[in-house]
């Protein structure tokens, strides 16, 4: 990209994109310690992913005060603008990414460990790993400024949405067989819930990062496998 | 002179048609200073009651471009004018045009505010006496009064028309200038940087009143500053080294251009 003729304005809009980076770096560490945490149980763990948090909200802070200064000093145009208002939006989905980890990591706290080690575990670290996969790719997308791999995330949520599905049936099964583990299972299902919304997350950057790059939306039809709001409850189903 | 034919609608640098009624229409201009080649095939439809917008780096033609409509270029001696350009489809250049009365129908405002050396009044009424649209004082006074108000000027000169107009600030004289050219009924209102000389205040207050005067007039401005083209216009046109980079939706050039030249320009990517 050319430069500006300003060269303090291009260090702004740098120092934009670092901090999204940053922001994205604790967000997929939060995800995998998470996780990480739930699978051993370590409380410890799950104890520094909720401190982080604190780090991705003082970042998105500081990305959207430069955002206004740039916008009121610079008055951007064309893709500068889009950049701008992109970090601020894409800032926002990390940030929430970031609140969806703490509430995992806050739910491994209170777990009984009596459960740990269910069948279920391994659903959720699949589909974990498939959603710090698409974070971390949509991020490759924004700093790399492809619209391709961008469009790559957003055509591959589906998978994630097909998992929580089948872990939703399968929690449902076993709560039935055995009520005393409902209190666990429920917990599952929400950790569950929140990886795939993490996901749905990363395909609002891809969006946003698609709209930065090509100052269009994306449009189409988009493989959907989210059902579990249908799923029926029946015994012996 | 007519219409581009077919074939040459073809041609890469045709404007995608403009979203109102084009009030001009312009095709293949070319305009040379003596050997310079100063503006090189411009074709552009400009809407009926929009303002459009020139924008583009010192020496990209714009201006020159502007004083094409009105055949102001034809006070250069060394100025030449080659290609079509026509005002409700008809050919401006036609040699039986009396320049005069195409002057009266396209009126101009210039960078500085150049009031006559003569009261309020008479700056606005010189026009209309000239060309007789007034048969009698209370006529003529009617025109001045309103064309005042038109320009949002008549409140803060209403007691003292007949004091000079050189008197006035420089944000009341370019209103003046503006009361001076809508006296006469123009189609259509050229404004060559008309704000550069003004503060945000006075600024303000003409991008205000050109707001309001598109609804009744076609508008067409070359500006310095890429905000107030956002702001004023529904159509704008980037100029660059002579020759019509890009005309589309303000909305659309502002926000996502389709040539990198438009995106570095106005991004402030090169000068």
């Amino acid at each position: 990209m050319t430069q500006h003729i300003v060269r303090a304005y291009d260090e702004e809009l740098g120092a934009l994109s670092v901090k999204i980076n940053q922001m994205g770096g604790i967000a997929e560490a939060m995800l995998t310690d998470a996780i990480d945490a739930l699978v051993r149980h370590d409380v410890g763990k799950a104890r520094g992913v909720i401190e982080r948090d604190g780090q991705l909200d003082a970042l998105q802070n500081e990305i959207e005060e430069l955002a206004v200064l740039v916008i009121a000093k610079r008055q951007p145009m064309a893709n500068d603008l889009r950049h701008i208002m992109g970090t601020i939006r894409i800032a926002s989905d990390i940030e929430r990414i970031g609140d969806l980890m703490k509430n995992i990591a806050k739910r491994v706290t209170v777990m009984e460990e009596r459960f740990i080690g269910t069948r279920s575990l391994a659903g959720i670290q699949h589909m974990a790993h498939l959603v710090l996969g698409q974070v971390k790719a949509v991020l490759d997308g924004f700093a790399q400024k492809s619209s391709d791999l961008a469009r790559h995330v957003w055509l591959h949520d589906g998978e994630v949405d097909q998992l929580n599905n089948s872990l939703f049936r399968e929690l449902l099964t076993y709560m039935m067989e055995d009520p005393r583990s409902i209190t666990f299972s429920t917990h599952l299902l929400f950790i569950a819930k929140n990886i795939e919304r993490a996901g749905d997350h990363a395909t609002n950057i891809a969006e946003t990062v698609f709209f930065i790059e090509t100052g269009q939306q994306l449009s189409g039809p988009r493989p959907k496998g989210e059902s579990s709001v249908f799923a029926v409850s029946a015994p012996g189903k | 002179m007519s219409f581009a034919s077919p074939m040459i609608q073809e041609q890469a640098n045709m404007p995608e048609p403009a979203a109102a009624a084009a009030k001009v229409a312009a095709r293949n201009v070319n305009v040379y200073y003596g050997e310079k080649h100063a503006l090189k095939d411009v074709s552009v439809d400009i809407p009926v009651r929009a303002v459009t917008s020139f924008i583009g780096p010192s020496g990209c033609g714009k201006s020159t471009f502007l004083r094409c409509i009105n055949r102001m270029n034809d006070t250069i001696p060394i100025c030449r004018v080659t290609g079509d350009i026509t005002i409700d489809g008809k050919d401006i250049y036609d040699s039986r045009l009396d320049v005069v009365l195409l002057r009266a129908r396209v009126g101009m405002v210039f960078q500085k505010p150049n009031p006559f050396p003569k009261s309020i009044y008479e700056n606005v009424a010189y026009g209309p006496r000239l060309h007789g649209m007034a048969r009698s004082k209370t006529e003529l006074d009617e025109i001045v009064v309103n064309s005042l108000k038109r320009a949002s000027l008549f409140e803060e000169v209403k007691d003292r028309l007949q004091e000079s107009g050189t008197g006035l600030s420089g944000g009341q004289q370019q209103r003046l200038c503006i009361a001076r050219a809508i006296a006469v009924s123009p189609e259509v209102i050229l404004m060559d940087e008309p704000c550069s000389a003004l503060d945000p205040i006075a600024t303000a207050k003409i991008e205000e009143l050109i707001d309001e005067l598109r609804s009744n007039f076609t508008i067409v401005i070359v500006t310095h500053s890429m905000q107030q083209a956002a702001r004023v216009s529904q159509r704008t046109a980037f100029f660059h080294l002579g020759s019509l980079v890009e005309e589309g939706s303000t909305e659309q050039i502002f926000t996502n251009p389709k040539d990198k030249r438009t995106q570095d320009y106005i991004t402030g990517r090169f000068g």
